[in-house]
């Protein structure tokens, strides 16, 4: 048995695919790692055949950090901090990710209180990230304006976030143990206040996008996905659900308080761009009726069970937890040796596994489309990358 | 299924099988030999039906000179999960590829090569997936070093 090892150089090359009764050539397009609407340092290296996309190859590894090896060298307070920035627009999920691996692992308890400010923030921050992948959604397919609208509101949520927690972005909240702070005392108050003022600008985001007739045949019946292959493809989140298959773990495994609240699944019916747009647009809506039956009834109770610079030990062997972050599965492996540090940390990113779809959905199709495959799959690089 | 059926259930299928100690999700240590036609029965199988292949990873036991390959799957179908874990030697890491069985598998088996320096026989497209082609060494691996890197504490 011998493997062969292969190189960039010899993927894109090779015979020529192209059709037409006119003389046609083949030829490569670097999209990014600076190309605006892949929101990072994402490559894609496209062959093309007049307008039509027949390959596609994303090149990764341009924010590559080794979060996992950094991991190895610091102790499980010191990687939640790490996990901040894979998903920054989902902070606080990751860090409850990790959290929730290490907690299960060395049978750590909480308070209702804890599960219930985490599962609310969570779900806040889930509101937040839709709001800015809405905002830049509609910038990705030329209009502006969407932009201004979703960050104005999700600015309401950073200053909600900013005086309990005291960052915008990378929160290192949830901590194993607990949360960092208790809830700021106006943190109540502030919800209800943006609940009331998000619910009366959700209509706006509908008749400036989703009533749109031109957003409406940019996405509709562009970028398929259908169910088989996106679970082939490990695709999980809005990607998976859009494609018809209602897989969320807040409901089949539930974490947190998801278990007492009562909220629905959205899911699409044909995969295409439009149902994974409706999916997280139904979403938000969906977030806004968990927050409302908690945010009256935060229990009281402790909010850090342990103190802060206390040791964790984690005893030795294969742990395994994930969690539903606004675009998916986010899992994490935690292998110790019994020591202070994990011995190997891997984490299962939901962006990683999403991102692979893009090929399916786009060899075939036009060039044009598939900036709103792209954003329609609301990809984050540095989780992909790590 | 429950942990103790669904053990019970692959352990027909694959006799060979044994139960990975010190795990939190039901693990069967399997050879490498028989991992494609065990991974295709798991998935077709209408009783354990695992369509998805949620998480592949390395571990480096470099201790015991061996590389511990972890393929977390689950059915959504069925709501039970599985691990399937696979030695290899650490001279010579190579194992057959998912490619075929789960086609997330081709990226995923790139970044373990890429990080970690296991060989996946058969893998159509086998090549670094985050560090440049010609980077030298595998950086998720014990004895790895570099200039920068710092030590890990006791």
């Amino acid at each position: 048995m011998s493997v062969n090892v292969s190189t960039l150089q010899a993927r894109i090359s090779g015979e020529s695919t192209a059709s037409s009764p006119l003389s046609t050539e083949e030829y490569f397009v670097n999209m990014g790692p600076q190309h605006p609407s892949t929101h990072g340092v994402l490559r894609l290296v496209l062959r093309l055949d007049g307008e039509t996309v027949r390959d596609v190859v994303p090149v990764l590894g341009y924010i590559h950090r080794g979060i996992e090896k950094m991991g190895e060298h610091g102790n499980y307070r010191q990687f939640v901090h790490l996990v901040d920035r894979m998903d920054y627009l989902a902070a606080l999920s990751n860090n409850w990710a990790v959290t929730m691996v290490v907690e299960k692992a060395a049978k750590m308890e909480t308070t209702d209180r804890i599960q219930a400010i985490r599962t609310l923030v969570c779900e806040l921050q889930r509101i937040q990230s839709h709001q800015l992948w809405w905002g830049v959604f509609g910038m990705d397919l030329g209009g502006f304006t969407p932009f201004f609208y979703g960050l104005r509101d999700r600015e309401q949520l950073c200053d909600i976030f900013e005086k309990t927690i005291g960052a915008r972005l990378t929160m290192n909240y949830i901590q194993p143990g607990g949360v960092m702070y208790d809830i700021h005392p106006d943190f109540v108050k502030d919800v209800k206040t943006f609940l009331a003022y998000f619910k009366s600008k959700l209509p706006e985001y509908d008749t400036l996008m989703s009533e749109n007739v031109i957003i409406q045949e940019r996405l509709r019946g562009i970028g398929k996905l259908s169910a088989e292959r996106a679970l082939a493809l490990g695709a999980t989140g809005p990607v998976l659900r859009a494609s018809g298959v209602a897989h969320d773990l807040r409901k089949s495994e539930p974490y947190g308080l998801y278990s007492q609240v009562d909220f629905d699944v959205p899911v699409g019916t044909t995969g295409d761009c439009w149902d994974r747009y409706w999916v997280r647009m139904e979403e938000m809506r969906q977030s806004i009726r968990i927050v409302e039956q908690l945010i009256d009834n935060i229990p009281e109770g402790k909010t850090f069970m342990v103190k802060p610079a206390a040791k964790i030990k984690v005893p030795a062997g294969v742990h395994y937890s994930h969690m539903e972050t606004p675009r998916g599965v986010l899992g994490v492996v935690l292998v110790s040796d019994g020591k202070e540090s994990p011995y190997r940390i891997h984490c299962r990113t939901p962006n990683f596994n999403n991102l692979w779809c893009i090929g399916e959905m786009a060899t075939g199709g036009r060039i044009g489309d598939l900036v709103a495959m792209l954003s329609s799959i609301d990809l984050v690089i540095p989780d992909i990358d790590r | 299924m429950d942990a103790p059926n669904l053990i019970a259930a692959v352990q027909a299928l694959q006799p060979d099988a044994t139960v990975r100690e010190k795990t939190d999700r039901p693990t069967l240590i399997v050879p490498a030999e028989g991992l494609v036609a065990l991974a295709t029965r798991l998935r077709d199988d209408p009783a354990l039906k695992f369509e998805l292949l949620e998480a592949h990873t390395a571990i480096d036991w470099i201790e015991e000179d061996r590389f511990e390959l972890l393929y977390l799957l689950a059915s959504i179908a069925h709501g039970h999960v599985l691990t399937l874990s696979v030695s290899v030697d650490r001279e010579n890491p190579e194992v057959p590829t998912l490619c075929n069985v789960y086609p997330i598998a081709e990226w995923l088996e790139r970044e373990s090569y890429d990080l970690m320096g296991i060989l996946y026989d058969d893998h159509p497209d086998l090549r670094r997936l985050f560090l440049e082609d010609d980077w030298v060494g595998f950086p998720l691996r014990k004895d790895y070093e570099d200039d920068f890197m710092l030590e890990r504490p006791e």
